[in-house]
């Protein structure tokens, strides 16, 4: 496949993964966040959920735009994939659903309300959702790679409301993606204090997750021998699951090494490199199938005008949102590229 | 409870639901720009206090109507999956670009809310600009996708399979201008009169405060002129809907026979299985003259279609006449203030004008769901008009009621919620030292 013979819809998958992978570099590390939040302890715990409540402040509700982009490409380019995992993932996604609104409207609560009671109400309302809800996500991608929703749908009849999803492999790349999330919230918060304790207590955190996340990749790539046959002989067997499996386990060692000798900076791109590498790695190992074993790209595609012409949307739509979205984090994340200018760090006004 | 109820139930739910923190979200950006606008030319600290203050408030209410906006672009699909594997090429680009505008809404109503003295002032007053035009932007796109469940268009079929797309042709289609703009102004008009109603039921209690006076001044302006202005638009609307959906349309009226010189029913409850309206008003042709600007114009009836092709004419009836009156009370208002400021060059504070302004202030928000009860109950059976019907679109998996019964908790916690803490935002008046202390680098609350 030459890029010249790539189809429109190819191109629009690959944009809608590209999504996906901004949705989880820029909103996974809010959910992440939460997860810090949740497990703050002790006399430093009040300092963290601060630093953690002015960083992801100003840029949250941006991020998590990225999710309604991946779902109007999917239901726009691809409509028959669209019903079949709405259909047979209502169940999951209607819990993931739950925890979106919880958490995003008690972030949002939190900055308003700062009496004492109202606080630590809030912030449990904002923590909890912020662990269960990657977990879902998570399951949901899983199950879909188990190919179980697909033959429930090439099956039709009565659709079942838990089997496609209560399995174990769903449920390890819902615990992978919740590392993930976590990973990425604390190798980024290195970077927003100019506090040395407190961004050695992420730092901590960071290699943590860092150490974990090569477990529980292991898991997943094992309970995928037996579970996502799809993904597993992807990334096992063809010419490129060699390669990009090695890439990914360089670019952790890198970050691993970098979070070590505190070159924070370092580590947030390789730690960003890593994440996109394993979704693109899952990716490759499910394409050309959307929703397996029968839906793919092609035969699910909607018709190349309206491909094109969401080619265009896409590409008018880059021009008004890449630079806004430039503008935007040179305001309020601009500090965490200054290197050794720390003391100009200036945080957030409260609204 | 059947499937299908539910289904229906919760996607009015979290539509109605949705709509209230829509509307706001495109009225009140408008009111904080024009109030730091006035704050950058006056210098009036007060204007500034003010835009920051519902600046606060559209925070608060465009997180929650972010959340519940993710959630019904799920439930499309989780409730309605056939209808969007049918529809899902056609009005998707539509999305895609409401999308961007959402995009841009949130990244710059982030620099304005976390941006106040960290930006040159007339960048943050261009940022709050960018906020309403793509607020508004993004309820024009999404409003035209209801247009095009209402008039489709941008398609051709060959039996049952779709054999060309035009998604631009879908998005212009018939019913797009006239409910876009219904919408619009919609939202300026139920936002400005609930802003307007919260500072008139203040300043009754602290007479002569100039914060409220201000914030009441600029509400009521916004509110006031779209209020005036939404009767004609209806009129527009009424007009392509008969031509549209003549079928809607007598439900609105409670007209079950097909006839000319057709009377216009103000009131009234309408009994089907008799097809009469006991209890309405009556203007002989009105109607006719309404619709088709002729009074011997031909009204169709509901019973010109088999009665599996009608719509649930009482619920219609009712809420339209709910929303035309709402809206009348709302013009009349304005016309009130606009007739009393012209002639004494200052708005009207006395009591009468303060409690009925108070009085008033929830009715756009009630015309407003009223409103898209009319559209959506008056387009049944068809989820799609002519097309597709709703049966056929819903999901089939089982047990939605449960869904429906957790949805609805959640976001009646979350009404009560948002209700409350609002109110601690705007039932307080600033304090004086709070007026006097209004300068760049003032402490923040």
């Amino acid at each position: 496949m030459t890029l010249i013979s790539i189809n429109p819809a190819e191109m629009v998958a690959g944009i809608m993964l590209v999504a996906l992978v901004l949705y989880t570099l820029f909103g996974g590390a809010d959910y992440g966040a939460g997860v810090w939040d949740l497990l703050a302890r002790g006399p430093r715990a009040k300092a963290q959920r601060e630093l953690i409540a002015d960083a992801i402040g100003p840029v949250w509700e941006v991020n998590h735009i990225w999710l309604i982009i991946v779902i109007v490409l999917l239901f726009t380019g691809f409509p028959a994939a669209f019903s079949a995992v709405m259909t047979t993932l209502h169940v999951p996604l209607s819990l993931m659903l739950v925890g979106v609104v919880l958490r995003g409207s008690a972030f949002t609560f939190r900055s308003y309300d700062r009496s004492k009671s109202g606080e630590k109400r809030w912030n449990r309302w904002f923590s909890i959702p912020s662990v269960v809800t990657p977990v879902l996500l998570g399951m949901v991608i899983g199950a879909i790679a188990t190919g179980e929703p697909g033959r429930v749908v090439e099956a039709g009849g009565e659709v079942p409301l838990f089997t496609t999803w209560l399995r174990p492999f769903p449920l390890v790349v819902g615990l992978f993606t919740l590392n993930i999330f976590a990973f990425i919230a604390a190798v980024y918060l290195t970077l927003e204090t100019s506090d040395r304790d407190l961004q050695e207590e992420f730092r901590k955190k960071a290699l943590l997750a860092a150490v974990v996340l090569g477990g529980t990749a292991w898991t997943v790539y094992l309970v995928a021998r037996v579970e996502a046959p799809l993904v597993f002989d992807g990334l096992s067997g063809s010419h490129w699951g060699r390669p990009v499996r090695f890439a990914t386990g360089a670019v952790a060692v890198v970050t691993l090494a970098a979070l070590w000798v505190r070159w924070f900076r370092v580590a947030r791109v390789s730690a960003m490199c890593q994440v996109a590498l394993i979704l693109w790695g899952c990716a490759l190992a499910e394409y050309p199938y959307l929703v397996p074993p029968s839906i793919e790209i092609t035969n699910s595609a909607s018709p190349p005008n309206v491909q094109k012409l969401l080619l265009v949307a896409l590409g008018a739509g880059s021009l008004v949102l890449f630079p806004s979205i430039y503008y935007l984090f040179r305001i309020f994340k601009g500090h965490t590229f200054l290197l050794g200018r720390e003391k100009d760090y200036q945080p957030p006004n409260h609204p | 409870m059947s499937n299908l109820l539910a289904a229906r139930l919760q996607m009015a739910m979290s539509l109605g639901f949705h709509i209230l923190f829509a509307v706001v979200g495109i009225g009140l950006p408008l009111l904080m720009v024009v109030s730091e606008g006035l704050w950058l030319r006056t210098k009036d600290p007060t204007y500034r206090i003010l835009a920051r203050r519902w600046a606060r408030g559209a925070a608060i209410l465009f997180a929650v109507g972010a959340v519940s906006g993710t959630v019904l672009s799920f439930e499309l699909g989780l409730l309605w999956p056939a209808f969007m594997k049918f529809a899902g090429p056609i009005i998707g680009v539509g999305f895609g670009l409401e999308g961007f505008a959402f995009f841009t809404e949130a990244i710059f109503l982030g620099i304005y809310i976390y941006g106040w003295d960290r930006i040159p002032p007339i960048t943050h007053w261009l940022a709050g600009v960018l906020v309403a035009f793509s607020g508004a932007l993004s309820g024009v796109l999404v409003v035209s996708t209801n247009a095009w469940m209402n008039t489709p268009t941008g398609f051709t079929r060959d039996g049952s399979t779709t054999t060309s797309i035009d998604p631009i042709g879908a998005l212009l289609n018939p019913a797009m201008v006239s409910e876009t703009l219904h919408m619009t102004l919609a939202a300026y008009a139920a936002t400005g009169m609930l802003v307007a109603g919260i500072h008139a039921f203040l300043l009754l209690r602290d007479r002569g405060n100039p914060f409220h006076r201000k914030a009441l001044a600029i509400a009521l302006a916004i509110g006031g002129v779209a209020s005036v202005l939404q009767p004609m638009s209806g009129h527009f609307s009424a007009q392509v809907v008969a031509k549209t959906q003549p079928i809607k349309l007598a439900a609105m009226e409670a007209q079950f026979q097909t006839e000319r010189r057709a009377p216009l029913r103000i009131g009234g409850f309408p009994d089907p299985s008799t097809g009469t309206t006991p209890y309405a008003l009556e203007i002989p042709a009105g109607l006719s003259i309404l619709a088709y600007n002729d009074p011997n114009a031909e009204v169709a009836g509901l019973e010109s279609v088999a009665p599996k092709d009608r719509p649930p004419v009482r619920v219609v009836h009712v809420a339209f006449q709910i929303m035309v009156a709402c809206g009348t009370a709302m013009a009349l208002v304005a016309l009130w203030a606009a007739w009393f400021s012209w002639r004494h060059r200052r708005l009207p504070e006395g009591l009468a004008f303060l409690t009925v302004v108070t009085l008033v202030s929830p009715l756009g928000m009630l015309a407003v769901e009223a409103g898209w009860t009319v559209t959506e109950v008056g387009r049944q059976p068809w989820i799609i008009q002519g097309l597709m019907r709703t049966t056929e679109a819903v999901t089939p998996v089982t047990g939605l009621w449960v869904s429906l019964l957790g949805y609805s908790t959640l976001y009646a916690i979350l009404g009560i919620v948002v209700v409350w803490l609002l109110s601690r935002e705007f039932l307080a008046s600033p304090r004086p030292d709070e007026l006097g202390l209004a300068n760049p680098g003032e402490a923040h609350s």
